[in-house]
């Protein structure tokens, strides 16, 4: 398909089409004649003719830079937002939703890798990536600075955690870069898995008893305006938008991917027989659109600046996992280094 | 998770008659555990029935600057590829 | 309890409570890749626990599903080894257990294989799992090896985790001792290569028994409160 017969929007398909959709323009971007430029027009060329920059390609040391701290964060996301559903792997309530649960928080552990994978063709270590995540140099997505104290959070999160993220990661599909526009395509496929497990374990509960329904409703009472934050903060206040967009590493602005989420969230909510926690969600046909209340941006910030309800808590566990299996590692570099001069001594 | 582990670039076979291709990379501390860790994390929804794993250190990459002299003169040898020639009408099976 | 279901739900428990024990290593292990390889095993083996737990129940024709067993059963009605329920340990504990754990499973599944004239169903479950415990059995022989012949410090806390596990191994075998010939020249061979000393298998020692009876030790309570306690929140509801 010509690239001006896509969507306008993300959301206006099946989020897996778009992927397939970025998968094969991909391909075909490849196949396209490589522009024919000097060096340093070699980058804006390729740019302009919607090709990637592959890692060894000549780019702007901003260009470089943005990625590496967008994919970095995105990497942390992954890995910081093990822990609130992996805190209810042991206590699931039932073998099935355990091995779903297992199996979802295991993902994204391979997604964080899939991600530090990429931002490692730029030249970083993924070691120093965690140095920064550890000192705080880096961020992490604010919404995992949440608590899940039921049941139904898990639920809540793959259907609005997940759904969010993959609003706001189809359109990386896309994306400039090769590696992270690869990794994010693998990542894409895997991530519907997570959202529709979410969707369903809302379904069942909104349908089960009278108890499991109100613990549905209240944990999406909690995580929908954190949700709607993970788009950031609104267009008028992005920093980072306007060179992301020029440079084809962001393609739509926080707003709108903001909208496409409530406007594709309003009819599963309905689906559920759950209700969004805003007076004034409504349609507007004048728009084309659902009006709906803005998120606590300052509530954003805080979160972002280290001060939500679990930042401490969730750095603390990173760092312990870190440094209680530091010994492991060295164990491993050791006996390594032990085998290759076994080797190299045979081989004399 | 301080890793000092080397890093190894990790490529798939994903069926019965198709090249390994490059999947991602991943570290590990020598070339078993590779193969293990890469059998984990890129084949597991079945993406895979081969894996070779390198470390990243031993790939030799041409360079982007070199892409001209290295790619463009393959560029006129249009006959090296079969469309070049022309069949005669009524030549059949080639 | 017929025997046939009692001895299902040993093989189940030996697998749940091993899951759930990896399990908490989620987000915890000393870099990604372990991470994944981690949870990887444990969901191995929360499948086979699943498959058994079935069989089990379809056996006592009782109509107790897998949840209804996983969740509704009391811990003195829990039939898995003392080996599996101790507490999660350190990275050298987790390795160590799944060593022994997973080189018996490996001769246990063989046999239940090769008997499949006498339960079809139970070798079925076998032949699959082989598969599965083939590889946790790799993963464990590699990892001793790398930390019994790593650093000063990795040979101390495997050592330890050898001395501490070992008497907790005897319990695999007061109903399968045929097997344990085998599974010594498996775990005797990793232990050498590892630089690891196999303790001595002093009678008069601590050997500690009773998990196939029910009687565990005290880690088993808390662990099943734990997995337990949701289920049992909501008494006939479905998730």
């Amino acid at each position: 398909m010509p690239p001006d017969e896509l969507p306008e929007e993300p959301g206006a398909r099946s989020l897996l089409d778009q992927v397939a959709d970025a998968e094969r323009d991909l391909a075909e971007a490849a196949a396209r004649d490589r522009p024919d430029a000097d060096a340093d027009a070699y980058f804006e060329a390729v740019i302009a003719a919607d090709q990637k920059i592959e890692p060894r390609d000549a780019m702007p040391d901003a260009y470089r830079k943005t990625l590496i701290r967008q994919i970095a964060q995105h990497a942390h996301s992954e890995i910081i937002g093990m822990q609130p559903e992996g805190n209810w792997i042991t206590r699931a309530p039932s073998l099935a939703r355990k091995a779903i649960l297992l199996a979802k928080v295991q993902d994204e552990a391979g997604h964080g890798l899939y991600l530090y994978a990429a931002a490692e063709t730029l030249g970083v270590d993924r070691a120093d990536l965690y140095a920064q995540l550890l000192s705080g140099r880096q961020k992490y997505s604010s919404i995992f600075n949440y608590p899940t104290v039921t049941w139904a959070d898990v639920g809540a999160i793959g259907w609005l955690v997940d759904g969010a993220a993959i609003v706001n990661q189809v359109p990386l599909c896309r994306c400039s870069y090769g590696p992270y526009a690869r990794a994010m395509i693998r990542v894409c496929k895997e991530e519907s898995f997570h959202q529709r497990q979410g969707f369903q374990s809302l379904y069942v509960l909104a349908r089960g008893t009278e108890r499991q329904r109100a613990m549905a409703q209240d944990a999406v009472d909690r995580w929908w305006y954190p949700s709607l934050a993970m788009f950031g903060p609104p267009d008028s206040d992005s920093t980072h938008s306007a060179q992301s967009m020029a440079w084809k590493i962001k393609r739509y602005s926080n707003d709108e991917l903001r909208q496409k989420f409530v406007d594709m969230t309003v009819q599963q909510a309905e689906v559920l027989g759950l209700t969004l926690p805003d007076p004034d969600l409504r349609w507007n046909a004048e728009r084309g659109h659902y009006d709906y209340t803005q998120p606590d941006y300052d509530e954003l910030m805080r979160v972002i600046k280290g001060d939500g309800p679990c930042n401490r808590q969730r750095m603390a566990n990173r760092r312990d996992a870190v440094e209680s299996g530091a010994w492991v590692a060295e164990a491993a570099a050791a006996y390594a280094a032990k085998r290759t001069a076994a080797r190299q001594e045979a081989m004399a | 998770m301080t890793d000092s582990n080397p890093l190894w670039e990790v490529f798939v076979r994903p069926r019965r008659g198709l090249s390994h291709g490059h999947v991602g990379s991943l570290h590990a501390p020598d070339a078993e555990m590779a193969l293990r860790n890469a059998r984990d994390l890129y084949t597991r929804r079945e993406e895979g029935v081969s894996i070779w794993v390198v470390p990243a250190t031993e790939i030799t990459a041409s360079s982007p600057q070199e892409k001209d002299a290295f790619f463009d003169p393959a560029a006129d040898k249009i006959y090296r590829h079969p469309t070049f020639y022309e069949m005669p009408e009524g030549a059949e099976h080639i | 309890m017929n025997e046939d279901v009692g001895y299902l739900l040993g093989l189940a428990d030996d697998a749940l409570i091993a899951s759930h024990r990896l399990s908490e290593w989620s987000s915890q292990a000393h870099d990604l890749e372990e991470d994944i390889a981690l949870s990887n095993i444990a969901l191995d083996l929360l499948g086979q626990a699943r498959m058994l737990l079935t069989l089990a129940g379809e056996r006592e024709g009782a109509g107790r599903d897998e949840d209804a067993l996983a969740y509704l059963r009391d811990e003195r009605e829990f039939r898995n080894v003392q080996l599996v329920e101790l507490p999660r340990g350190d990275f050298a504990v987790t390795v160590v257990r799944m060593l022994f754990f997973s080189a018996y499973q490996a001769e246990l599944y063989l046999r239940l294989e090769a008997e499949s004239g006498e339960r079809p169903d139970l070798a079925a479950i076998a032949a699959k799992s082989l598969k599965e415990v083939a590889y946790h059995l790799d993963h464990a022989t590699r990892w001793t090896v790398r930390l019994g012949d790593g650093t000063a410090e990795s040979h101390r806390r495997a050592q330890r985790a050898v001395d501490e596990l070992w008497p907790y191994t005897h319990e695999l075998f007061e109903t399968e001792g045929d097997l344990r010939g085998a599974w010594l020249a498996r775990v005797e061979r990793v232990l050498a290569e590892a630089t690891l000393t196999r303790p001595a298998d002093d009678a008069d020692r601590f050997r500690p028994t009773g998990g196939r009876s029910g009687v565990h030790t005290e880690h088993m309570g808390y662990l099943l409160a734990e997995m337990q306690h949701l289920h049992r929140s909501h008494p006939g509801a479905v998730w």
